[in-house]
């Protein structure tokens, strides 16, 4: 069993409700001795479910769970060597602190001399000698989850399992915490798989993270790996800012996107589809002359140690963190180094684009105002006599830190020769034949790019107009 | 100002004597050698005298004690179950559960009674005498408010307590007896309580179901009150005027012992 050196697998684990639900789906993971795991994803993706299926509170409708190489998906949780940090802490109300931590050593028949040597030990370890007598409600929330903690890791488990246990803290405990549990790891050399949708959590703790988003594994590595390289459009969304664009390969390691034509060190064919990434922090304000793009500075928000400043690039909107300020109207250049262009290949092509919100609150791209309504879109919010959306705050929405981006699928949009007929227009500046349909670039005056699938062919340099049928698009709200 | 605070209390006064004065009518009486209502001859403990010295009347208190006791420590251990179960069942089951919990709470009694007497006496053919009808009776009727009392107390209750002591290798039994039970106590006792007095009160459920030779209080009042053993009768002014005390004397020590309870939590704060 040390030969893998795996102390738990989780095999093709999936988990579907009665109601065809799947919580989770087709996950497989190996955890080695001693490594701290971080399962990281948006509320609902399932990591806490997984959680529980390790712990034994869930059963898996299919896979098997294998520790130290033997299957435990038919063992209750009181028989399995792991225990669980819960996120509300799920102390017992009318038990002491000694005979809260006490309780799973005495279910194990521990002499009692035995029981107090270790309890001293691991108040001692959360930094909480001398609490033994105190009550559960005169702790704070903070003592609580110490106490929590001790009471789970008494237990020498083989893996600490923890939900999101950091959550209800408030940002400073968080940190310090977070360094605690860290030296507690290292000091212990216990597994700990912990949960959270709190990516800096998981950067800072972690040996390793699987990010998860709708029960299905999206990436593991090191943090550095999912920082540095995110292998699709969500990992690199959800973990940390991006500036995200679609675009295509224009030639033996250059990419084009947001309107301008950029080397890169990721070697794909020409005329891919592709997803490039930049972070904030890579990409840098020159002079207009030196950039690949120009565009106006935007708005400038200070963050205390850097500028949070977007660009507009036609109708590209470049966030850049950067130490030196801008005014809002300077007209930049914008230069990224090769190295800091993640690019990705596109994985369903889905155009985004930014809609703007009109005086009216209407929605409106290009001139064109859109029949969604605002309130649908933003949740909780109305829209008062006169007009104005409130959002579930009672707040005006105000569109200079609201935006509202807009998904389209390929397939859901149509070329048309009625210049006046479609949204937007632009020139087809690349095909692709995919067998039973050609995929189109389309190249729009807002200098965007958008890929539309059609199974009529068109030539390049088409001036053509983009039919969008807004029932087929997909908004969702970005804060600034 | 002074009229209004005038009228405020002396609508209080009036609605205090309304409650009242009737069984400080029947007190007062209960210490004469009267016969009947209307004329006091003189101060007298004949009638507590007769109260606890006549068998008849003490089996008949012991008795009604024993059952109301007895069914609701049944009714307790099923409608603590009941509601425990409920609570952690499917939401669809456990919905249904409660809501059909609801209707023996609001059914009348005189329907209750009637019907466990023709299901048991007459479809089961179980005798009267063996108590069983008469006790299945009681924690029929008080389980359903158990259930009542215990379940927001659960609801109350931490939900993940129950999988923190699995988690730390208690078995589901001791996870339920020395994690979740401690947590709804209150809830248990006080359904306890009501239990009991439900089942003193009782009359149309013990009408229907008990053995003929057993009287509770209730059918043993309304029978003895019709009839025409004036000594027997005027002792149980003697045994309301008991009950009442001991009544005024519980709500007055649970009452103390609440403020002292909520005082010393004060304190530890």
């Amino acid at each position: 069993m040390e030969k893998t050196g795996n102390i738990i697998e989780l095999k093709d684990v999936s988990l579907v409700y009665e109601d065809g639900c799947k919580a989770v789906d087709s996950f497989n993971l190996e955890v080695r001795r001693g490594e701290f795991v971080t399962l990281l994803g948006p509320s609902g993706c399932g990591k806490t479910t997984t959680l529980r299926m390790i712990a034994g509170f869930s059963k898996p409708t299919e896979g098997d769970i294998l520790l130290n190489g033997r299957s435990i998906v038919d063992l209750p949780p009181y028989e399995r060597p792991v225990n669980t940090v819960f996120q509300r802490y799920a102390l017992f109300p009318h038990m002491n602190i000694y005979e809260n931590i006490a309780f799973g050593l005495k279910q194990k028949k521990t002499p009692r001399d035995v029981i107090d040597r270790k309890v001293r030990h691991v108040l001692d370890l959360v930094d909480l000698e001398g609490f033994e007598q105190r009550r559960v409600n005169t702790l704070s929330g903070g003592q609580q989850q110490r106490i929590a903690i001790a009471r789970a890791l008494v237990n020498e488990p083989e893996i600490l399992l923890l939900d999101e246990p950091l959550g209800a803290l408030d940002l400073k405990m968080r940190k310090e915490m977070q360094i605690e549990l860290k030296d507690m790891h290292d000091k212990l050399g216990i597994t700990f798989i912990y949960v959270t949708h709190d990516q800096e959590e998981a950067l800072t703790m972690s040996d390793k993270i699987v990010v998860m988003n709708e029960g299905r594994i999206q990436q593991t590595g090191t943090p550095e790996d999912i920082y540095n390289e995110p292998i699709n459009a969500f990992v690199a969304d959800f973990i940390g800012d991006s500036n995200i664009f679609n675009g295509i390969m224009t030639g033996k390691l250059k990419a084009r996107f947001c309107g301008g034509e950029f080397d890169c060190v990721d070697d794909y064919k020409e005329g891919t589809h592709i997803t490039a990434v930049v972070r904030p922090e890579d990409v840098e304000l020159t002079e207009p002359a030196k950039g690949t793009i120009r565009g106006t500075v935007d708005s400038v928000i200070f963050k205390g140690v850097h500028y949070e400043i977007t660009v507009l690039s036609g109708r590209n909107e470049i966030v850049s963190q950067t130490v030196r300020s801008a005014q809002p109207g300077d007209y930049v250049g914008i230069h990224v180094d090769p190295d800091n262009i993640h690019i990705m290949m596109a994985e369903d092509n889905t155009n985004y684009f930014f809609v703007d919100i009109n005086r009216d609150y209407q929605l409106e791209y290009n001139g064109h105002v859109l029949e969604t309504n605002l309130t649908k879109i933003i949740p909780a919010s109305h829209r008062t006599e006169d007009g104005t959306v409130l959002d579930a705050g009672g707040e005006a929405v105000d569109p200079r830190r609201v935006r509202i981006r807009a998904a389209i699928k390929p397939g859901d949009m149509e070329m048309t020769d009625d210049q006046e007929a479609g949204l937007i227009q632009g020139t087809i500046s690349n095909l692709i034949y995919k067998g039973d349909h050609y995929s189109y670039i389309i190249h729009t005056e807002l200098e965007q790019d958008f890929i539309v699938d059609d199974e009529y062919l068109w030539n390049m340099d088409d001036r053509v107009s983009l039919l969008m049928p807004e029932e087929k698009m997909v908004f969702s709200v970005r804060k600034k | 100002m002074t009229r209004r605070k005038f009228f405020r209390y002396a609508f209080l006064a009036a609605m205090l004597l309304f409650i009242y004065l009737p069984i400080l009518i029947l007190a007062v009486y209960s210490f004469t050698s009267s016969t009947q209502i209307g004329a006091i001859r003189g101060f007298s403990m004949h009638n507590y005298v007769t109260l606890f010295t006549t068998p008849e009347l003490r089996n008949m208190i012991l008795g009604t004690l024993a059952l109301a006791i007895g069914s609701s420590i049944l009714a307790t251990i099923l409608g603590t179950a009941g509601a425990i179960g409920a609570y952690y069942s499917p939401p669809g089951i456990s919905n249904l559960m409660q809501t059909l919990n609801q209707v023996p709470v609001v059914n009348a009694d005189v329907v209750t009674g009637f019907s466990l007497c023709i299901l048991m006496v007459v479809a089961l053919h179980v005798s009267k005498d063996t108590f069983i009808p008469l006790v299945a009776g009681h924690v029929t009727l008080s389980a359903p408010f158990v259930f009542l009392s215990v379940m927001p107390k659960i609801k109350q209750m931490d939900s993940s307590i129950y999988e923190a002591a699995l988690d730390l290798g208690a078995r589901p039994s001791a996870a339920l007896f020395k994690i979740v039970i401690p947590q709804i106590v209150p809830g248990i006792f006080a359904g306890f309580m009501l239990a009991v007095t439900l089942s003193l009160d009782d009359y149309f459920i013990a009408t229907y179901t008990k053995p003929a030779t057993f009287d509770t209080i209730s059918t043993y009042v309304v029978n003895a009150t019709k009839g025409a053993q004036t000594t027997i009768k005027t002792a149980l002014w003697a045994l309301s005027t008991v009950i009442f005390a001991i009544v005024v004397l519980a709500v007055v020590f649970m009452n103390l012992s609440a403020a002292r309870q909520e005082k010393g939590g004060q304190r530890v704060d």
